[in-house]
């Protein structure tokens, strides 16, 4: 792992996997991160875990932002969530989470 | 019929502050908004919040953003319609616009200003084949009147509160109610995720976990609905109902259907005075793009000056606008 980068490799829902790499030291979401790199992520409510559409699943075991109560309820109302299911804009980019994997869902509208 | 200079839709900080900008103007404002409160989302989703980066304001809780806003544009006196949505636009031969609200409500203005933010939160349609077709013939996303379900067959979907709360609800109106839910578990509302799982062990209602919605058969009205079980194997279930109760998504709503130019339900604009394509209609705030946009109050605030000066043509052709300063004259009330 370089200094303040880590790399998270990320299933777009066209299929495609590819390997992103992202700062630690600028406070950003995974949201965020997914959204500069060009990932067709509307992002309406700007990371307020109002309307899902940063929606992802987490497919290995890192340790990532705990979830909020506002999270699980928006969880918990998606068609197309499942127990990996995290709002991306609510999980911080740090250390820990260099070589997370990820499957971008959307709000399963 | 309301007569208005400018009708502004949605009431949020930014929509409350286009009215003191066009008050400076002598432009008379009302205000649509369909939540039942105004403020928008400050009110709505984050009143006791904390907001940093308003201009003067080291620190200011969001409700009382709104209020003060509301305060500051007192002298101005606008009117406001609560808790409907603007559904339709018709453009008059005076040049002026006629909307009208799902509640009917009718309002003529010169100019329409769109301050939506995020748009309106509406239900959220699960991808499930059939399942637009039976819309209004036995589906629905929203339980009104729930004695309308009094001896029917019911089939709700959902994990959230809503879909736990209306499972326990129509238990005891309903003929038969079955609850489908993708997961095992419930994260949310512990008490009423135990009582749902009681009643199901009691016999009193069916609960189908691990299962997804899979499609929506009938003729004319809804017959039943397929859905798949953890091993993917379609079970078909009579019904006369199905409410799938996803939560609530900000979506343009109406607006798309209006003819202006929207880019990922954001309406796009000329940055010289946040007008869109059509002549007379601007969009500030949130619901707004154009390049280097960002989503901010304090942008939202700028885009509504700019908004005014060029609203003004509209609102007094024959006058011509000359910009004073609040400090050299006052506010002058009207």
């Amino acid at each position: 792992m370089q200094d303040n980068l880590v790399t998270i490799t990320v299933e777009g829902l066209d299929g495609k996997i590819e390997d992103i790499l992202s700062p630690t030291d600028m406070n950003l979401s995974l949201m965020e991160v997914l959204k500069a790199s060009e990932y067709d992520i509307l992002a309406t409510c700007g990371g307020m875990a109002l309307c899902a559409t940063c929606h992802v699943e987490v497919l290995n075991d890192v340790e990532l932002t705990e979830m909020e109560d506002a999270e699980m309820d928006m969880l918990d109302t998606l068609p197309n969530a499942g127990v990996n299911s995290r709002l991306s804009c609510q999980i911080r980019i740090n250390d820990e989470i260099d070589g997370l994997k990820i499957k971008i869902l959307g709000s399963g509208e | 019929m309301i007569k208005t200079d400018i009708c502004i839709i949605g009431a949020g900080p930014v929509g409350l502050f286009a009215v003191f900008e066009a008050g400076l103007l002598k432009m008379r404002c009302h205000l649509i908004d369909v939540l039942p409160q105004i403020g928008g989302q400050l009110s709505e989703i984050y009143p006791r919040k904390p907001i940093y980066d308003i201009p003067g304001y080291p620190t200011i809780d969001a409700q009382d953003l709104v209020d003060n806003l509301m305060e500051q544009i007192k002298p101005f006196h606008p009117t406001f319609t609560i808790g409907e949505r603007v559904e339709s636009i018709d453009k008059q031969e005076d040049g002026s616009f006629n909307l009208t609200s799902n509640e009917g409500t009718q309002i003529n203005a010169k100019v329409i200003v769109i301050a939506a933010g995020l748009g309106s939160f509406e239900p959220r349609k699960p991808v499930v084949k059939g399942l637009s077709d039976f819309e209004g013939k036995g589906v629905t996303y929203m339980v009104k009147n729930p004695e309308a379900y009094r001896d029917k067959k019911v089939v709700l979907a959902g994990g959230g509160d809503s879909a736990l709360d209306w499972t326990i609800f129509l238990a005891d109106i309903a003929k038969e109610v079955t609850l489908v839910h993708r997961s095992d578990s419930f994260r949310g509302a512990p008490d009423s995720a135990e009582k749902v799982f009681n009643m199901a062990s009691e016999g009193k209602i069916r609960l189908l976990l691990q299962s997804n919605l899979n499609s929506v058969q009938g003729n004319g009205s809804i017959q039943s609905v397929g859905i798949l079980d953890k091993d993917k194997n379609e079970i078909f279930l009579e019904t006369d109902t199905l409410i799938p109760l996803f939560g609530l998504s900000p979506k343009l709503g109406p607006i798309a259907d209006w003819g202006l130019n929207v880019d990922k339900s954001a309406i796009e604009v000329n940055t010289v005075d946040y007008s869109t394509n059509i002549p007379g209609i601007f969009a500030i705030g949130d619901i707004n793009t154009y390049p280097g946009k960002l989503k901010l109050i304090l942008c939202g605030f700028h885009e509504g000056a700019l908004m005014a000066q060029s609203a003004f043509k509209y609102v007094y052709p024959n006058q011509k606008l000359s910009f004073k300063y609040t400090t050299v004259n006052g506010i002058n009330e009207f």
